[in-house]
């Protein structure tokens, strides 16, 4: 009894000593600046000034009556609404038609899961050459074809298709793999059940078994991309700081200008929140589709 | 000769219709439709080392071809690696992902054995705080970190470019998972046979974390070194400069030399691109293990 005791305390004394240094960093890293944050969207703190005073819920009043922060919501919405009905349905059909395939199998998947390591910024540049109003390889296949020429990034109209263009070329293997897990996780024997049951045809097959065994990654799918999107930022600072016309200024580059241009910390602060209000949205979401999937 | 050809034309056409039997036109233009999907995905890479070989006027050819008429390879690249720093911009992004997974690795080991493994007051309210930090990106707190870099005169440093990546709660929660697959009978062994539990970490668990260990780093080099949104940030100085980074320097409007411009857009994702070639396996096994168990 004594020997157990003292094997416990032991026990909990290495344990702490093994948490010690991930938990202070979880304190500073984490929980710190969360609180800080939070506290900070309360004042009216800029870097410029030195100065703060507590201003309550000014910032959260300024934000919802701010026309840039209704404008970058509004084009966060309309590339999210891009973006991921394709980030989804893409790569979940490529999973199927090269999940099933003997050949060329791994060919495939190597080759759609290029871009995914590869670094963005520098594949944007690319990209943005590409997409070259005059001189760009795109609109020469489309003049080709008889269309455009498009102004793939100079155009209000144009530049969120653009840039949801670009993040699905950089998404989709990375989706597909995860699609390719689930699906081979699932197991031969539903299929052969469902078959006695008479799926015969492709598309029965996938309604009755399919998806609804793949249904917990499907939703891991649909809110890593959900925030993903919401995350979007590297392309916009590279190729069109918010422009033409604040058309491509999305809501976690704005939140970028205030801060780190303009230095209103007390207002990026309150954006902050608010993106992590959304975040949590986006969590218990999932938390709660996983729990129903589950069941 | 008849005799000996005489059963084939009866069993030729035989396999040649079973085959064209699977060889429906829905498939023929499902596998048309997935080569010129993969051609979309590597096309950009090949532009890419196509037009890092290529002198400037060549870059925009209203006729695009793959090998260049006049190579330029070699001044670009020399541009690039000997004229301009890239070299350094490629040496800071090494030292930084290479500090970060280091404490990561080693903060994160321990912790989630502990986790795993220990029983300790407030282990319940750690594992929560890592789980809820979990969806916590580094948009959110980078206000408050980066003020504190600030007044604590460190902006610019490797220090600050590595420290709010310095614990990975993924990590953490990735091991943990990994840890309780581990049998405890082992462990009791371990400890009846008069190994301490330090010696049972290093001597048991520590090779059993290699695979995890891994499939995380690949994982963790790769979103460190393509990362954009810290060190645009707090890097002001050339000294300091990454290599993601240095791709700003071309925003809005490219280097009058076009085909210098794609030599550095190569040499900055090359590295990736080896991560690619030669860890993808352990890379995937990262994403479904977040996947799966996430």
């Amino acid at each position: 009894m004594r020997a157990e005791n003292l094997l416990r305390r032991r026990q909990a004394r290495l344990a702490y000593a093994m948490v010690a240094p991930a938990s202070l960093l979880i304190a500073l890293i984490y929980v710190v600046p969360m609180i800080a944050v939070v506290l900070a969207s309360l004042t009216d703190y800029t870097l410029i000034s030195d100065y703060w005073e507590w201003v309550g819920l000014d910032n959260y009043k300024r934000m919802f009556g701010d026309a840039q922060f209704g404008n970058a919501l509004r084009n966060t919405a309309i590339y999210a609404a891009i973006f991921l009905p394709c980030a989804f349905v893409i790569p979940l059909l490529l999973a199927i038609s090269i999940q099933k395939r003997k050949q060329f199998r791994s060919f495939f998947e190597i080759l759609y899961f290029m871009p995914v390591t590869s670094t963005l910024t520098a594949m944007a540049l690319v990209w943005s050459a590409l997409m070259d109003s005059r001189q760009g390889i795109l609109n020469e296949w489309l003049g080709s074809l008889g269309l455009g020429p498009v102004n793939f990034l100079g155009s209000p109209e144009v530049v969120l298709v653009s840039l949801a263009g670009i993040s699905l070329w950089a998404i989709i293997g990375f989706n597909m793999v995860l699609f390719i897990a689930g699906l081979t996780a699932i197991p031969r024997s539903l299929y052969d059940a469902a078959k006695i049951d008479g799926a015969d045809h492709p598309v029965d097959e996938f309604l009755r078994v399919t998806w609804p065994a793949l249904a917990p990654t499907s939703v891991f799918v649909a809110v890593t991309s959900s925030i993903t999107a919401f995350k979007l930022f590297d392309t916009v600072a590279l190729l069109t700081q918010g422009q033409p016309d604040h058309a491509s200024e999305v809501f976690l580059y704005l939140t970028f200008l205030e801060g780190f241009e303009y230095f209103n910390m007390g207002y990026a602060a309150a954006l902050s929140v608010f993106f992590l209000g959304v975040i949590f949205v986006f969590a218990l979401i999932q938390t709660l589709l996983a729990d129903r999937t589950a069941r | 000769m008849s005799d000996l050809s005489a059963p084939r034309p009866v069993s030729v056409p035989g396999r040649i219709s079973a085959l064209l039997s699977r060889v429906t036109p829905g498939r023929i233009l499902v596998t048309l439709v997935l080569l010129l999907g993969a051609w979309l995905m590597v096309f950009p890479f090949l532009w890419m080392l196509s037009s890092s070989l290529k002198p400037t006027s060549e870059v925009f050819d209203a006729d695009f071809s793959l090998w260049p008429q006049t190579f330029a390879g070699g001044q670009n690249y020399y541009d690039v690696l000997v004229a301009q720093p890239y070299l350094r911009y490629l040496g800071n992004s090494l030292i930084v992902c290479i500090g970060i997974l280091v404490v990561q690795l080693v903060t994160a080991v321990p912790a989630a054995y502990a986790l795993a493994k220990l029983k300790f007051t407030g282990s319940t309210i750690l594992l929560g705080t890592v789980i809820a930090c979990l969806t916590v990106p580094i948009n959110v707190t980078s206000i408050p970190i980066y003020l504190g870099l600030v007044k604590t005169g460190l902006l610019d440093t490797y220090f600050s470019m590595m420290f709010p990546f310095f614990v990975s709660v993924f990590a953490i929660f990735l091991f943990r998972q990994f840890f309780r697959s581990y049998p405890d009978s082992i462990i009791q062994a371990a400890r009846v046979d008069g190994f301490s539990e330090i010696e049972i970490v290093l001597r048991l668990i520590l090779p059993a974390a290699v695979p995890a260990a891994a499939a995380f780093s690949v994982f963790s080099f790769v979103a460190h070194w393509n990362d954009l949104y810290w060190p645009l940030i707090v890097v002001q100085s050339q000294e300091k400069m990454t290599a993601t980074l240095s791709m700003m320097q071309y925003r809005s409007t490219f280097d009058i030399n076009y085909g210098r411009t794609f030599a550095a857009a190569t040499v900055v994702t090359v590295p990736m691109l080896l991560v690619f070639v030669f860890a993808r396996r352990a890379f995937v096994r990262g994403i479904t293990m977040s996947g799966v168990k996430g």
